[in-house]
């Protein structure tokens, strides 16, 4: 034991130096006074060290002795995460309600995964196998959705020496004994990984699938992929949330990550709520058989936030190297910049822009990077899809945090505060969001859903952007006086607006939509256009072209069309033929049927 | 014995800072002796050593560096609570200022822990407060945090005010009388004087000011006292709500003057500032009081927050509306066009929202029809602001049949709906209905966030 021992002679909020500290290490993690606070060496100059603590400092006096742990903040990876909560460093949130108090204590020192519990392990391997890094050698059913490999940390390689049963242990049960070079390895039912660093794998692959949301104007018009990366920007009330948890609740990723950070502690009780109720289409299971979450609401402790981030994206590429599609949600990242300007003010660095530090983009740009498909250590397939809310201040996106952003994600689904205000949900501007990923997932389209799918969808483009032209001149002279072809423009954009990209995540049959059955609504909407088109060009006035009930029928497809029964938009496309055949054949342009 | 320390190095603003201190814990409350004063307190706020920072409440006036001295208590500030609390006044640091003394066994820091949100439970009834352009459009649930963004010289206290007044909070369900088991907790951060003896008088007139807690601080009070106001009246409704297991409604007015008190603060303390001057942690402080409101799951208590705040020059996008509206669940905002149209309460519904609303109403909650009638109605009064503007540059005369008859919905709405007045009060049936027949202006094929069942049930067109 070391005579000498740091200690503590500055405190401002989550600040804390210390003296005496020179043996300490860059970003190990150190637990300070009496009531054992964790924090994290964030700078040491000479003897003083200076550390952020991720819990309230209140009550902490000068003179309390800093304590190394010797190792870099790092999570314990094992059985447990799955269908877990968690706070910003991995302390199970549940568990510390049981301890019998609604409110978060301090000094609860490092807990992390259940160490009791028995987990039915299923040995792979045998004694005198050579394993390498990423290689699995025994797997637990961690979930009725999610078996969990357990496998040989990447640094690590070597025969196996010792080999247990297969059988019931807890996570601290030393299952594999490796011999490599002259270190023995012990193997149980966990490793660790220091949050910061990014696990390593084999080879990054170019995207190629898109991850499927079930939101028609994501999907269709906006579309994310598996291994990318996506903002979603706006200001308060717009809908940040709600699209996080959409997208939490029905994208076609494996596992999710959702990170609470900085935001409501209702809208985490709300998942906790929901999520074991709500069924999961694809496999039939409660969500939370898939779901993780990391909370950090926003009056939780500002140093924490700053790593909950990082926790989540480590446990999003751990599940990633046993080949699993993950998605990780972060609602919001702007509270991470927050929390970095927060600790940056108390540490009076010089700011850049805002108050920001100076390396707010690369930092931003580090974790964006994180998202990948990859092939991993052990050369399955797995990915990580990275999905950032942003909250700029004021709604203004000339702020740092939401351009730093904007430079290194793929897909930009700009929230608008008018579509809001008109109750447009989800308020996804389509003029001024994207996708980069449409030419590298043309292919996946064509295949999967049909060959003119990105054909429709630039049609249905055009129209709003040319709707978004015409508005201009509406809002001076009135829609009277425009042609009749452009006033379909405009009656046809209220359908796209209000019958397809307008989603009600509160429908049962509206809140999560197949790819098949966007592209069957697609193409109803395409043929009431060109059908009303062809009428207007053969000199049918608008106000016959418009048949309300029939718009009002399509506007409304979204609501009566159940997945089971896609049949009905079929007999909608028959309904609008009829229609302007008979149309047409009043007019004495078209053939008349009997 | 404590420690006395005699000699400060510095005062600047409210801090003082002093040396050779052996034991101070960070976030402590000191006690200051200054001759020829009553006995002040203040916290320590910042540590270097044997250099202390300490956040003085009241004010340093008078204090030289040789005529006080300072004892640490060793304490984070706490409170007195017991049920006595209600019907008694307190100021910012939870001192009885209504003539009698009060003393209870327990005592409360102030500070409040962050609820975990395991321990939370979702809030899903909701409050009538008789108010239709809030009951129907942006329904109050009970455990919200819902705050009232307005500007100076718009009635926010003639809204709160009714609210109070008609706001059916306890517990219907539990057989008891309403009055039983429900609180308001009142604080007030650097209104003026007569505001606060409006809230009184209005209590008073309500009946319920035996049933009110206050914590004031007025304008010409300390503004270090503004800080731990709002923290000791919640730690006042976090007893009562969760000891107690009462339905609290606490009204918070004014939080632009408490978020400049924390920039003056902070900026005597040369902190970095962020936007306009203000600190860089006001969203993390903000959330530190809003995140108080809600349930927890041992407790049948509840904590409702309608914050008030005016938005410097009208502005939503100032830092105090702009942070709250981030961390709140939703906003009532004030509008000076329909104040000036005498429409009262003058709610422009547009960028209103009450977030939890979806969950506590339609059915078994207010009325199968709610989500969408609400939903329908939001969307033909945006609409009619579209038609207002073309009607201004087209004119009234030129615009299409169907927008003249949004322009009668808009008028209607407006007069019928949302002017109802300070003193009426109407039951969330009499509101549906009355959305309703504001839409039967417009005709059924616009109606398309509707299902065919609810216009079959409830168009009377
Ligand atoms: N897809 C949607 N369907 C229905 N309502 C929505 C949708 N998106 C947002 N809303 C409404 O908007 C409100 C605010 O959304 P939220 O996601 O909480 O905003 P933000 O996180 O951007 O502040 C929600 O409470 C809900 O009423
Ligand atoms: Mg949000």
């Amino acid at each position: 034991m070391d005579s000498i021992k740091a200690k503590v002679i500055y405190i401002n909020g989550p600040v804390v130096k210390a003296e005496n500290a020179e043996s300490f290490k860059m970003r190990e993690m150190v637990q300070i006074g009496r009531k054992k606070l964790i924090g994290e060496i964030i700078s040491i100059e000479k003897d003083i060290a200076t550390i952020q603590v991720y819990e309230e400092t209140s009550g902490l006096e000068w003179g309390e002795e800093v304590v190394s742990t010797d190792k870099p903040l790092c999570v314990k990876l094992g059985p447990g995460i799955i269908g877990n909560i968690f706070d910003g460093i991995e302390r199970p949130l549940d568990r510390l309600y049981e301890t019998g108090t609604a409110f978060i204590p301090e000094g609860i020192g490092l807990i992390t995964i259940d160490k009791e519990k028995l987990w039915d392990v299923e040995i792979t391997v045998k004694a005198g196998d050579m394993l390498l890094p990423g290689s699995t050698y025994a797997t637990v059913k961690e979930s009725s959705l999610i078996v969990h490999k357990l496998m040989v940390p990447p640094a690590i390689k070597g025969k196996a020496v010792f080999v247990e049963k297969s059988g019931k242990y807890n996570i601290e049960h030393t299952v594999v004994k490796l011999e490599g070079g002259n270190d023995v390895y012990e193997l149980k039912l966990y490793q660790e990984w220091p949050i910061r660093d990014p696990r390593p794998v084999s080879r990054r692959k170019p995207i190629q699938t898109p991850l499927i949301t079930g939101q028609r104007v994501i999907d269709t018009f906006f579309p994310l992929a598996k291994g990318g990366t996506a903002a979603i920007p706006g200001g308060f009330g717009t809908g940040k949330t709600i699209t996080q948890h959409q997208l939490a609740k029905w994208s076609d990723a494996d596992i999710i990550v959702y990170v609470g950070c900085g935001e409501r502690g209702n809208e985490i009780t709300e998942v906790l709520e929901d999520f074991p109720k709500l069924i999961d289409p694809r496999s039939g299971k409660s969500l939370m058989e898939r779901t993780v979450l990391i909370a950090n609401t926003s009056n939780m402790p500002v140093a924490a936030r700053e790593a909950s981030i990082y926790t989540g994206i480590t446990i999003a590429e751990y599940y990633r190297d046993m080949g699993y599609n993950i998605a990780i949600m972060a609602d919001s990242t702007s509270r991470w910049a927050e929390a970095l300007r927060e600790i940056s003010g108390r540490l009076e660095e010089m700011p850049a822009e805002e108050g920001y530090p100076a390396y707010l983009p690369s930092r931003l740009a580090q974790f964006y990077e994180r998202a990948s498909d990859v092939e991993t250590l052990s050369g399955e397939n797995g990915s990580v899809t990275i999905i950032g809310a942003v909250s700029p201040a004021g709604g203004d996106f000339s702020e740092p945090v939401t351009q730093n952003t904007k430079r290194v994600v793929s897909s930009f689904l700009a929230l608008d505060k008018s579509l809001a205000y008109a109750r447009h949900y989800p308020a996804i501007n389509w003029l001024n969001s994207y996708s980069g990923y449409i030419a590298d997932l043309s292919d996946w389209y064509e295949e999967n859903v049909a060959k003119d799918m990105l054909e429709l969808r630039a049609k249905m483009l055009r129209i709003l952007q040319e709707e978004n032209k015409l508005m201009e001149i509406v809002k001076l002279v009135g829609e009277d006086i425009l042609p009749d072809d452009q006033r379909l423009i405009l009656e046809i954009s209220r359908v796209i607006k209000i019958g397809y990209l307008q989603q009600n995540a509160y429908h049962k049959d509206d809140a999560n939509v197949s790819p098949q059955k966007q592209y069957r609504m697609l193409s109803v909407i395409n043929k009431l256009y060109e059908r009303a088109l062809d009428c207007i060009k053969n000199g049918v006035p608008i106000s016959h072209v418009k048949k309300d009930d029939l718009f009002y029928k399509i506007t409304t497809m979204k609501y009566n069309v159940p997945e089971d029964r896609l049949k009905l938009l079929d007999a909608m496309i028959e309904e609008i033929d009829e229609y302007y055949d008979s149309l047409k054949c009043k007019y004495g342009k078209g053939e008349c049927k009997l | 014995m404590k420690i006395k320390y005699l000699k400060l190095d510095k005062i600047d603003g409210p801090l003082i800072m002093l040396s050779g201190v052996k034991h101070a814990t960070y976030d402590e409350i000191v006690d200051i002796e200054v001759a020829g004063q009553k006995p002040k307190k203040g916290r320590v706020v910042q540590i270097d050593r044997d250099k202390v920072i300490i956040q003085v409440f009241e004010s340093t006036t008078g204090i030289s560096l040789t005529n006080s001295s300072v004892a640490f208590s060793g304490k984070p500030m706490q409170i007195p609570l017991s049920k006595d609390i209600l019907g008694r006044v307190f100021n910012g640091i939870g001192e009885p200022i209504d003539g009698a003394g009060f003393y209870a066994e327990n005592k409360y820091e102030i500070g409040g822990r962050p609820i975990n949100p395991v321990g939370r439970k979702y809030p899903r009834n909701y409050i009538q407060t008789g108010i239709s352009s809030i009951d129907g459009l942006t329904t109050l649930i009970r455990g919200q945090k819902l705050p009232i963004f307005s500007g100076d010289g718009l009635p926010h206290n003639q809204l709160a005010a009714q609210i109070v007044k008609q706001a059916k909070i306890a517990e219907a369900d539990a057989g008891n009388s309403n009055t039983e088991n429900f609180a308001i907790v009142f604080a007030a951060m650097g209104i003026k004087h007569d505001e606060a003896e409006y809230f009184k008088k209005q209590f008073e007139l309500s009946g319920v000011s035996s049933r009110v807690v206050m914590y004031v601080n007025l304008a010409d009070e300390p503004i270090v006292e503004r800080i731990t106001t709002p923290r000791c009246a919640l730690t006042a409704a976090e007893y009562l709500a969760f000891e107690h297991d009462m339905h609290i409604l606490v009204i918070m007015t004014n939080m632009t003057s408490y978020c400049e008190a924390l920039r003056e603060i902070s900026s005597a303390r040369e902190e970095v500032p962020s936007r306009k001057g203000y600190p860089g942690y006001l969203y993390s402080d903000l959330a530190s009081l809003y995140e108080r409101a809600g349930m927890i799951k041992n407790a049948k208590g509840s904590i409702t927050q309608i914050p008030i705040l005016t938005m410097p020059n009208d502005d939503i996008a100032h830092p105090v509306p702009d942070l709250t509206g981030f961390i709140t669940e939703g906003q009532i905002i004030l509008s000076r066009e329909l104040f000036q149209k005498n429409i009262n309460p003058p709610i422009n519904i547009l960028p209103s929202l009450s977030r939890l609303m979806k969950d506590g109403i339609g059915e078994g909650y207010t009325r199968e029809d709610h989500p969408d009638v609400a939903n329908q109605v939001f969307s033909a009064y945006s609409h009619v602001k579209d038609v207002r503007a073309l009607a201004q540059v087209i004119g009234e005369d030129d615009i299409s049949e169907i927008d003249r008859k949004y322009m009668e919905f808009g008028r209607q709405f407006e007069q019928k709906l949302l002017n109802q007045g300070f003193d009426t009060n109407r039951n969330i049936e009499q509101t549906l209905n009355l959305m309703w027949e504001l839409l039967t202006v417009l005709p059924k094929e616009e109606l398309n966030r509707l299902n065919p069942e609810l216009i079959q049930k409830y168009y009377k067109g």
